[in-house]
């Protein structure tokens, strides 16, 4: 279907198209013919693609779970509905639109912890972490920084400094943050010099999610096998 | 009250559409030599982002939840149809407006800070009061840019510059140093 | 512009690669350009993608050049670059996250790209199928290996590293500024400058050989 293989490649402006009926006909033909091809092109890649998509996204989320519970031997989603996680979204409800958290288990079926994420505005823009607890003893378990568009070689050691994302393992919450921690309190974070902000906005975002979600999530576990 | 502030600022200052995203690059080189058209490109802008925040929210709320992968191609549907109808609107309510903006009107539905602002709103998940506060400040922030440059220019209109180096990148170099001036904005209103 | 003989297939290859190159000629492209040379693994990316774009709008509207009326002829070119730039968009998340990620919505944003639109409307809507995917593959080469150079200049002075390689010792103190929105501006401005005056002393040199020619002329 390809038009006729003249030599011209200069140019000569394509002649004026033929107008067989009434020009309303020939715009829509043209818009509706192409509309559907366009249409037919877009809904074929996206189910091609679509299962890979999926894997990345549950392939991410994995690893990060994985960091922060320590490599549980599998994980439940829970959503939270009101002030309670619930295992199944409520009927009506779409569980995309809703907030998930992650509940790890050893391999003895013994529970490690949750995996909640959270976010709020930093230096630059907003910052997205995930980051695992244990309501039992109301301990951080371990942060991962997920988002972030710091300074580089500043702002971004929240997510690249090592020494500080070891901080949280296994702080107290609700965490303080200070300049020069010597230690023995469980609760203190030292801050990273000179990115006071980015430092402030990683520990505001776990006290602020534990504040919203600790009820929820304490008054889960009983149930829950030890 | 506090989110939306930072969001206000946020895209008006921090984030500045043209000086930190990149976008809304088009306009800002052609259509800043002079400080009124600059002004009047901007305020053009304004008026399309946030009728198109909206019309955005109002897409994907209701419709693009059953068919997320035609999200681009309804996006650009509704910037265009947008500026068609607020060109027409203009020129029956207010012809005096319409000839003070001109041209300008139909080379925003190629600015790629329209459809940029599109996709980021939808990409953060804005409501619909978020959204329209990220519009207004973009485009505020977009005409900010718009004008500085533009002031820039004019003066250089005056100043002695070898001929060789009258081309943009000249006017490059200038917009770098602008975005230089707007990463000092950065930290502004984040929570102490 | 327009040629007196109608220009061959390899002037339709080569003119986007250098003397209509989109960037440094007709300086359309210019977000992307800026936005995502920060570092040359995302260059790659950016560049494959619209090459992908262009070469596909280019071949269906050439295509269909002869069935589209007049009237809605804008429309039709934005519809289907629209669809070509889903289409990478989806195959991009799927082959390669890491570059999506990093990309963000620029990938979406090729949809407003001048270049594409620019070259469907005054070339692909005029001439033949495969002029039209060589004229596409030059300009897209012509982009790509302008970010090429950009990125490059950004991520050695920016981060010490190419393409994730680091280059200089542990010592190496990066010039951070390169990799944020202004050493964009400023590296593109200095690249723009150079070929501007570069531009400016041929046209000098070449206006004093003629006037010489001329001089020389009259006084035989």
């Amino acid at each position: 279907m390809t038009g006729p293989a003249d030599g011209h490649a200069g140019s000569t402006p394509a002649p004026a198209t033929p107008t067989t009926g009434s020009p309303a006909v020939a715009l829509i033909r043209t818009l509706g013919g192409l509309g559907v091809i366009a249409g037919l092109l877009i809904v074929v890649a996206y189910t091609a693609t679509l299962p890979r998509i999926q894997a990345n996204k549950a392939r991410v989320l994995a690893a990060a779970i994985d960091e922060v519970l320590g490599a549980p031997a599998r994980y439940d989603t829970l959503y939270v509905v009101g002030d309670s996680l619930v295992r199944v979204a409520p009927a009506g409800v779409d569980p995309a639109a809703l907030e998930t958290v992650y509940l790890g288990y050893r391999a003895d079926s013994s529970v490690i912890g949750f995996a909640v994420t959270g976010a709020d505005p930093g230096f630059s823009d907003v910052v997205r972490l995930i980051f695992g607890y244990d309501p039992r003893e109301s301990r951080v378990l371990a942060m991962k920084v997920l988002e972030q568009k710091e300074t580089p070689g500043l702002g971004d050691k929240i997510e690249k400094d090592t020494t500080f994302v070891a901080e949280f393992r296994n702080a107290v919450a609700p965490l303080k943050g200070v300049k020069q921690a010597d230690g023995t309190d469980s609760t203190e974070i030292d801050m990273i010099t000179g990115v006071t902000i980015s430092s402030r906005t990683v520990i505001r975002v776990i006290n602020q999610t534990l504040q919203r979600l600790g009820p929820a999530l304490a008054a889960t576990l009983p149930e829950m096998p030890r | 009250m506090g989110d939306l502030l930072w969001i206000l600022v946020s895209s008006a200052l921090v984030n500045n559409f043209t000086l930190m995203l990149f976008l809304g690059l088009c306009p800002f080189l052609g259509v800043s030599s002079k400080i009124e058209t600059g002004f009047r490109m901007g305020l053009a802008n304004i008026f399309v982002m946030v009728l198109t925040s909206i019309a955005v929210w109002a897409l994907n709320t209701f419709i693009l939840v059953k068919a997320p992968y035609l999200q681009l191609i309804s996006f650009i549907v509704v910037i265009a149809s947008l500026v068609q109808i607020v060109e027409m609107a203009i020129k029956k309510l207010s012809p005096a407006l319409f000839r003070a903006l001109g041209i300008y009107l139909p080379l925003i539905t190629t600015n790629c800070a329209i459809l940029g602002l599109a996709i980021f709103q939808t990409n953060r998940g804005y409501s619909l009061l978020e959204a329209v506060f990220f519009a207004i400040g973009g485009g505020l922030g977009l005409m900010l840019a718009l004008v500085l440059m533009a002031s820039i220019r004019e003066s250089l209109e005056l100043a002695d510059i070898p001929k060789a180096a009258r081309n943009m990148g000249l006017i490059m170099i200038l917009a770098g140093s602008l975005s230089l001036a707007f990463m000092g904005f950065a930290g502004l209103f984040s929570a102490t | 512009m327009s040629p007196a003989k109608p220009s061959t297939a390899t002037q339709d290859l080569m003119r986007g690669v250098w003397r209509e190159n989109p960037t440094l000629v007709q300086l359309l492209g210019m977000c992307p350009t800026l936005a995502v040379t920060n570092s040359v693994a995302n260059c790659l990316g950016m560049g494959t993608a619209t090459m992908f774009v262009l070469v596909g709008s280019s071949f269906l509207v050439s295509l269909v050049r002869k069935m589209v009326p007049t009237e809605v002829r804008i429309t039709t070119y934005i519809l289907i670059i629209a669809t070509f730039v889903t289409v990478a968009d989806l195959a991009l998340a799927a082959t390669a996250p890491g570059v999506h990620k990093a990309l963000g919505a620029f990938v979406a944003l090729i949809v407003v790209n001048c270049i594409i639109l620019g070259r469907a409307e005054a070339f692909a809507s005029k001439n033949t199928v495969w002029r039209s995917v060589l004229d596409a593959v030059g300009n897209g080469l012509g982009f790509t290996w302008m970010m090429l150079i950009m990125g490059s200049v950004r991520e050695i002075l920016g981060s010490g590293t190419w393409l994730g390689i680091r280059l200089f010792g542990e010592n190496f103190e990066p010039w951070v500024i390169m990799i944020l929105p202004p050493g964009g501006f400023l590296t593109l401005g200095a690249i723009l400058l150079i070929v501007g005056a570069w531009k400016h002393y041929q046209t000098e040199r070449g206006r004093a050989r003629d006037l010489a020619v001329a001089m020389a002329g009259k006084a035989a």
